[in-house]
């Protein structure tokens, strides 16, 4: 989101403590003074995770201590997984392999690059899966074996740390 | 102490000549190969046999067989190295029950007998106040059991993971660095002598499963077989696949897995950062230790090979020596 905010001491700070108070993630704070600007305001860039419920709260907060919000852009997904296919990917039907990822509401195919082999050869794939946690890329990869076993393809898994 | 051989191929040649030039008290006094057998209750001249067995094929009299040994009173360990039938474990587990319940310790190579049947074994060992021990049966030269059992005891163990077939492990590292296809990496390995002429047993993953069975039973007293293990061997691989994981300074290992708490029990080509400990090159094998109070411990080394299985195997009888307080 970028923030605008007054150009004094402790300012930056009374805009970042609402975020953690909230239980947001900052990830990075972009704080550049421009010497052209005047009238004591400061543009502030600030990228963080935060559910939607918490993001309300945020705001009007913001709101009751004079911060204007300028723009908020919203990035869904932020947990990716990526596996790799190995079959009969195209014969099988790919855009449906796709779909029943995509068609879930928790997670989507984000990314996927093929390797196109000698015609009847098998292919294969990187299929990179994005979803909002864990649990629901888990979930999705679930799903996905299911379609492997049907479709007689072989999915090739991340070996999983702690 | 003295040894009974039964087995005398070159893992079983490979551990009476590691005995003979270890010494240590240890002293070989049967032997029976497939054919044959022979018996020397002072102690049998290994070279000799050593030198019959290369120009007849036979390390003994064919009057003299496996039973005659186990039934006499000329051995106080039997080493258990013939080949491994892992549908019945025999006839190693007939020779191995028949050894434990006359009160000798056990040291084998064979994973039938320790795959299908460890409960018995161990309860039947215990009664009879023997050892059994089985560290040949799980990645060769790599002390993993003795780690496990004695270099961390009393570590809980939550995980354990790794590359656990060098044959497996040749083929995808050849296809990951020089673009060959699976068929060539395989004929690659054959030539090298790394894979059978039937490689049905290590690719399709059935070799890494019984290790991963072997040491749930054992490390964490499960009761599983061969059918709990969900099983995905490598030959559907292709180098396409190995090529978009390198994109990404990844590749795939065969890595076999088990989490009790998870309820995993899996042999499976896994994606892996090539940065990570189990990436080890040609037919290595490596094994990561999941423990609470030690953390994360990687075991790297030979999984197979007629020195190295007979290095565990040496391991294993010095190991009885010393609890047995022989070793002189």
């Amino acid at each position: 989101m970028k923030l605008e905010i007054k150009d004094s001491p402790g300012q930056l700070i009374s805009a970042l403590k609402p975020i953690s108070d909230v239980g947001g993630n900052i990830l990075s704070v972009i704080h550049e003074r421009d010497p052209e600007a005047d009238g004591g305001l400061l543009d502030v860039q600030i990228m963080c995770e935060i559910t939607k419920g918490a993001l309300d709260t945020l705001l009007s907060q913001f709101r009751a201590q004079g911060i204007n919000v300028l723009r908020i852009g919203e990035e869904r997904f932020l947990v990716r997984r990526s596996v790799i296919l190995i079959g009969h990917l195209i014969h099988t039907d790919i855009s449906d392999t796709i779909d029943t990822i995509d068609s879930t509401g928790y997670a989507e195919v984000h990314e996927l690059s093929m390797v196109m082999p000698a015609i009847n050869e098998p292919s294969s794939a990187k299929m990179t899966i994005k979803s909002d946690s864990l649990a629901d890329v888990n979930r999705a990869l679930a799903i996905l074996r299911d379609v492997a076993r049907d479709k007689e393809f072989l999915i090739i898994e991340p070996l999983e740390g702690n | 102490m003295r040894i009974a051989i039964i087995g005398f191929g070159s893992v079983g040649r490979g551990v009476a000549e590691a005995v003979e030039a270890n010494k240590n008290g240890l002293r070989v006094t049967a032997i029976a190969d497939s054919k044959s057998g022979i018996i020397d209750t002072s102690g049998l001249n290994v070279a000799e046999i050593l030198e019959t067995k290369r120009t007849t094929g036979m390390c003994g009299s064919p009057d003299v067989t496996v039973s005659d040994i186990i039934s006499s009173d000329a051995y106080d360990i039997l080493v258990e190295v013939s080949p491994t039938n892992a549908d019945t474990g025999e006839p190693a587990l007939g020779y191995i029950r028949e050894a434990l319940a006359s009160g000798r310790h056990v040291v084998t190579s064979n994973k039938g007998p320790i795959a299908l049947k460890f409960g018995e074994l161990r309860t039947l060992a215990e009664e009879n106040d023997v050892m059994l021990r089985y560290e040949a049966t799980v990645c060769g030269a790599i002390p993993l059991i003795h780690t496990i059992e004695h270099g961390i005891a009393g570590n809980p163990i939550s995980r354990l993971y790794g590359v656990f077939n060098g044959t497996c492990n040749y083929i995808l590292t050849r296809m990951a660095d020089e673009g060959l296809t699976y068929q060539q990496a395989l004929l690659e390995a054959r030539e090298l002598g790394y894979a059978e002429a039937d490689p049905t047993y290590d690719v399709e993953g059935i070799d890494a499963a019984i290790k991963l069975v072997i040491l749930a039973n054992a490390v964490w007293g499960m009761k599983k077989t061969l059918d709990d293990v969900e099983i995905i061997g490598i030959n559907r691989v292709t180098s396409a696949a190995l090529a978009l994981a390198e994109k990404e300074d990844q590749t795939i290992r065969l890595i076999g897995e088990i989490d009790p708490a998870g309820d995993i029990l899996r042999v499976s080509p896994s994606i892996i950062p090539k940065s990570h400990p189990l990436v080890v090159q040609d037919t290595l094998n490596a094994v990561t230790i999941e423990t609470r109070l030690a953390g994360e411990i990687t075991l790297i080394g030979k999984g197979a090979g007629s020195s190295e299985t007979a290095s565990a195997i040496l391991s294993d009888l010095l190991f009885i020596c010393d609890c047995y307080g022989r070793r002189d």
